[in-house]
């Protein structure tokens, strides 16, 4: 079937075209050249002034697994009241903070989403986060797996194992977790939590491991770098939410010499310690520092005002956030010799000067760093906000007169303490494309995804180019995935059930030999067992429910190198 | 529908199988060793009697039935659709499965406006009441298996619901963290809980606080009045000496990572959840200065799983009803016992895969079971439904009850009774 969408203004920064109407032709769900004269079409959409981008994609949001389910038991006051009725097409379901999986799937593509990635997937929780994304119709998945706070890893480091090992380890891992990319929390930090250490900056050592955190951010670094894997290693780093965190944040990316890292939601590691409160902005610094630092890209986890619940692997610093809980019920958990969570529900006030600089440092940092190649739009779902405050956020970043009246309501100490008023800045519907689009899907290596040149998936998002930019995001006129129309008017129109992207480096099978060793000894699990199979991910994404068959897409590696 | 049976699930061609994970329950071992021949499955290395009777149990020749009388699977799952199109209030019961299993039920209860329930729900929500009010640090079983250097458990008898976590997770020689590890002390709060496994080389001092069962809630709360610095003023709580309770909480402080343990379903007395509640905020406090952590047990019969994919699907760990089209959520007037009692609710689905023992309760609504074959019944139900266990007779998987890991489960090619999930799935295709 040779669908047309003609006349629509394209914005697909991969191929270079800002704003210029083109015609765009799908056949068989992929976008193809345009077709000698004469050639018969199927279908054609009529876009003339309407805003062409291909379908986004959200890097860093906590869509499956574990602590999310947590999160979701732990509050059911959270939900009622958001519960969302079923309807022919569509599964009932509920959520505010943290929506219940078929909701969330509907809410992505509502809002013009074909792709959303669970950033931190622990591999003794890997069956669970794909049953879970399995569950999440209309939109790609894939997961990030977490390392670095294993104890496999650590003792494995700190007993100076070949660097070969490391990287058979790390992508052994990736394998058997069926991952897309590799994430650290608080590098070192949750294992240390679990040995009473309640802090890990950069250069503290693991009481039991005698590891710092930068020999575990440099490992994995390298490590993912050697191995191929496009998306370089995600870094949720030291001191999440500290005031000072900005001074680990300026070592960490210091610390990179060169190699690539994502620093993830920095906002919440962008913190001084001046004022009167012993609480400021960092951003003006660390933007300062990324602009001159072309191998670290980042995105934002920015806050917005509301309830929300944080979850995060970091049970050292979830634990110490567990005093700002509201309501006051929260969980953290030691997990498997492997990991640690923790669940906080959190209620941001813009009455508040904490949260309200929170918000400001969040946006200065969208505004200060040049490149929007190197940052993505994301809330950190759900622990800055609920991912469908995106429009919203979108607004503030594109239309400073919005964002200047949103400023002059919060706390005043906090208006005092930004710059933002001071920045002009206001994003392009090119750069929002690069933000949410083009620069997600060359950071994952997600190469047909992401862009509308030929070959790529006919994941396409229309909107009307409607001068409230908060309008316009909310609620896209056509959402096609595959080339089929999903959404229509901002509804679903058909289900179904999104693939999951995966990254498989190779390794040598020997490093099997240990880790049965390994797992037989220590664990309570079998190796063998540990593992989730494709067919596993095929049938997570079949259900009853009229969803398509999704399948498992292994996204190419580099060559592994040493 | 695809069948993800196909492939790793397919009967294996030896007839020594490895690495078998065991649903029988909540702990889900999955280092069994299984021999299978023309006379049926055994347990041949790492079974305990819940694993031998769930696998060497024969489940052959049994017939789906309407009414008493045998019928085609075909028949029994159009009678069983008559019987849900025609409910105005469908009741979604037992629930022991697997995820695929669950995941059925919640779209069939989705689509006729039913509940669902687990048949333990009642053990469960000793812990989701405090979960939702309070909140916990808990730890998994790896975790305890290798860190843990001080057991206190908790008024559970734990070797008669799980009968090999001390074996596993308690007694082991080794540990990661150390070639010679500590011994282990394990306390016992509460009289008459099995103590026998609790030996060998790594076992040190094994202490009891002898209080009656449904007692212990007394003696936790003295032990976490100690801990936070309010001591009581008298000399003995439900018949323990106030000393013993001091030195526990001495050693609870000066241990490196204490676990405390219990099983939901072994607190059957009024206001359990308040126990778990003062188990967890002493387990807050003493992570204050110290690390400590709670381990819930329990969670046989699918009920982890079930509580899950319930949450993840709908937002609430079950005792949810789509009556309205949307779930609606209320622990106390969807919990399936009272609806039952009440007269409320017009029609029972009661689904049993793992054990016979989890039969339906007696309910005068019609009753639509489906069951492995030999499920206690009181009557013969309107429909009875012969289904397979998942990991015996088809693959499947379950979560195990850490609330973190899930295990994949074999097909042991032992029947070709159907899945649970696939009689759901065609009963929901015809509604």
């Amino acid at each position: 079937m040779l669908i047309k969408f003609t006349g629509g203004t394209v914005y697909d920064p991969l191929n270079g075209v800002n704003g210029e109407v083109r015609d765009i032709y799908a056949k068989d769900g992929r976008i193809v050249a345009t077709p000698a004269p004469g050639t018969r079409i199927d279908a054609e959409y009529a876009l003339n002034g309407r805003v062409v981008m291909a379908g986004a994609i959200d890097p860093h949001s906590h869509i499956g697994g574990g602590k999310v389910t947590i999160g979701r038991m732990l509050l059911p006051e959270d939900h009622q009241g958001h519960e969302v009725a079923r309807t022919e097409l569509l599964r009932s379901g509920c959520g505010h903070a943290v929506p219940s999986t078929m909701t969330t799937g509907y809410r992505y593509a509502e809002m013009g989403y074909t792709a959303a990635f669970e950033p931190a997937m622990l591999p003794a929780n890997a069956r669970q986060a794909h049953l879970e994304m399995g569950d999440t119709p209309m939109i790609d998945k894939g997961a990030f797996v977490m390392l670095g706070n294993d104890d496999f890893f650590l003792r494995a480091l700190s007993q100076k194992k070949d660097f070969s090992f490391i990287k058979d380890y790390i992508a052994w891992t990736m394998h058997a977790a069926q991952a897309l990319a590799v994430k650290i929390v608080n590098p070192g930090g949750i294992s240390a939590f679990k040995f009473n250490q309640r802090q890990l900056d950069l250069d503290e050592r693991h009481e039991f491991y005698g590891l710092t955190p930068r020999d575990i951010i440099l490992t994995l670094a390298r490590g993912m770098k050697e191995l191929g894997v496009p998306h370089p290693i995600h870094i949720h780093g030291c001191n999440l939410g500290v005031p000072g965190s900005m001074y680990s944040t300026l070592a960490t990316i210091r610390a990179a010499e060169g190699l690539p890292l994502h620093l993830t939601h920095i906002q919440f590691h962008s913190y001084g310690t001046e004022g009167d409160m012993k609480f400021s902005s960092g951003a003006p610094q660390i933007a300062e520092l990324l602009n001159q630092t072309p191998n670290v890209s980042i995105d934002i986890g920015q806050i917005m005002f509301g309830q929300t619940c944080t979850a995060s692997g970091d049970s050292m610093r979830q634990y110490g956030n567990t005093k700002s809980a509201n309501p006051k019920k929260w969980v953290v958990m030691d997990i498997e010799c492997d990991n640690g969570c923790g669940v906080v529900p959190m209620k941001y006030r813009d009455k508040s000067y904490v949260n309200a600089l929170q918000w400001a440092i969040g946006l200065e940092l969208f505004l200060l760093v040049r490149d929007p190649w190197r940052i993505f739009l994301t809330t950190d779902h759900p622990n800055g906000a609920p991912f469908y405050f995106y429009p919203h956020l979108i607004r503030l970043l594109m239309d400073r007169t919005f964002r200047n009246e949103m400023l002059e309501k919060l706390h005043p100490a906090a208006q005092a303490a930004t710059i933002l008023k001071s920045l002009d800045r206001e994003y392009t519907l090119y750069d929002i494309a690069i933000m949410t689009r083009a620069g997600p899907a060359k950071s994952l290596g997600l190469r047909d995804r992401g862009h509308l040149g030929t070959g790529a998936i006919a994941d396409i998002t229309v909107y009307e180019d409607n001068a409230d930019r908060e309008a316009m995001f909310k609620t896209p006129l056509f959402v096609f995935k595959s080339g089929e129309m999903i959404v229509k008017n901002g509804r679903v129109v058909k289900v179904v059930a999104g693939a999951t992207h995966v990254a498989r480096p190779d390794y040598d099978p020997g490093i099997e030999k240990s880790l049965r060793e390994y797992f037989d000894r220590y664990h309570t699990v079998k190796l063998d067992n540990f593992r989730v199979s494709d067919q596993e991910i095929v049938d997570s994404n079949c259900g009853h429910t009229g969803g398509e068959c999704g399948c498992v897409i292994v996204q190419p590696c580099g060559p592994r190198t040493s | 529908m695809t069948n993800w049976t196909r492939g790793q699930g397919q009967p294996p061609k030896s007839n020594a199988i490895t690495d078998v994970a065991c649903p029988f329950c909540g702990l889900v071992c999955d280092d069994l060793e299984l021999a299978r021949d023309e006379t049926g499955i055994k347990v041949t290395k790492n079974g305990c009697e819940k694993a031998i009777a769930g696998f060497e149990r024969n489940v052959d020749g049994a017939k789906p039935q309407v009414a008493g009388r045998d019928v085609d699977l075909g028949v029994a799952i159009q009678t069983a659709t008559e019987l849900i199109r025609k409910a105005a209030l469908p009741l979604y019961g037992g629930l022991g499965t697997d995820v695929d299993g669950i995941r059925a039920v919640m779209a069939l209860a989705d689509k006729s406006g039913g509940v669902v329930d687990h048949a333990l729900s009642e053990g469960q929500y000793r812990n989701f009441r405090v979960l939702q009010t309070r909140g916990w640090i808990m730890t998994t079983l790896t975790e305890t298996r290798n860190r843990a250097d001080f057991f206190i458990v908790v008024g559970s008898d734990i070797q008669k619901l799980h009968p090999r976590f001390f074996e596993r997770i308690v007694t082991v020689e080794q540990s990661l963290l150390s070639e010679t590890p500590p011994k282990r002390t394990v306390v016992f709060i509460g009289r008459g809980l099995d103590q026998s496994a609790v030996t060998g080389p790594r076992i040190g001092d094994v202490i009891t606080l002898p209080c009656d069962v449904d007692r212990v809630g007394e003696v936790v709360a003295a032990l976490a009045a100690e801990i936070r610095g309010a001591p009581l003023a008298q000399e003995t709580v439900a018949g323990v000496p106030l000393a013993d309770i001091k030195a526990l909480a001495e050693r609870c402080r000066a241990a490196s990572y204490p676990v405390f343990v219990w099983a939901p379903p072994s607190l059957a007395f009024p206001n359990a959840d308040l126990v778990v509640s003062t188990v967890s905020d002493l387990v807050k406090d003493l992570n204050v200065s110290g690390r400590a952590a709670g381990l819930a047990l329990g969670g046989n019969e699918g009920a982890i799983s079930a509580g899950a994919v319930s949450s993840w699907q709908s937002g609430y760990p079950l005792r949810v009803s789509f009556a309205s089209g949307k779930p609606d959520y209320d622990f106390l007037r969807y919990a399936i016992p009272r609806m039952l009692a009440n007269g409320e609710g017009d029609l029972l689905l009661w689904l049993a895969s793992f054990t016979p023992d989890l039969g339906p309760p007696a309910t005068k609504i019609p009753t639509i079971v489906l069951g492995t074959p030999g499920l206690k019944l009181a009557s013969p139900p309107a429909v009875f439904i012969p289904i397979g266990t998942p990991g015996a007779d088809h693959a499947g998987r379950i979560i195990r009850v850490d609330n973190v890991v899930s295990l994949p489960l074999k097909n042991l090619g032992r029947s070709n009774l159907p899945k649970a999930s696939d009689v759901l799935g065609a009963i929901e295709l015809a509604l």
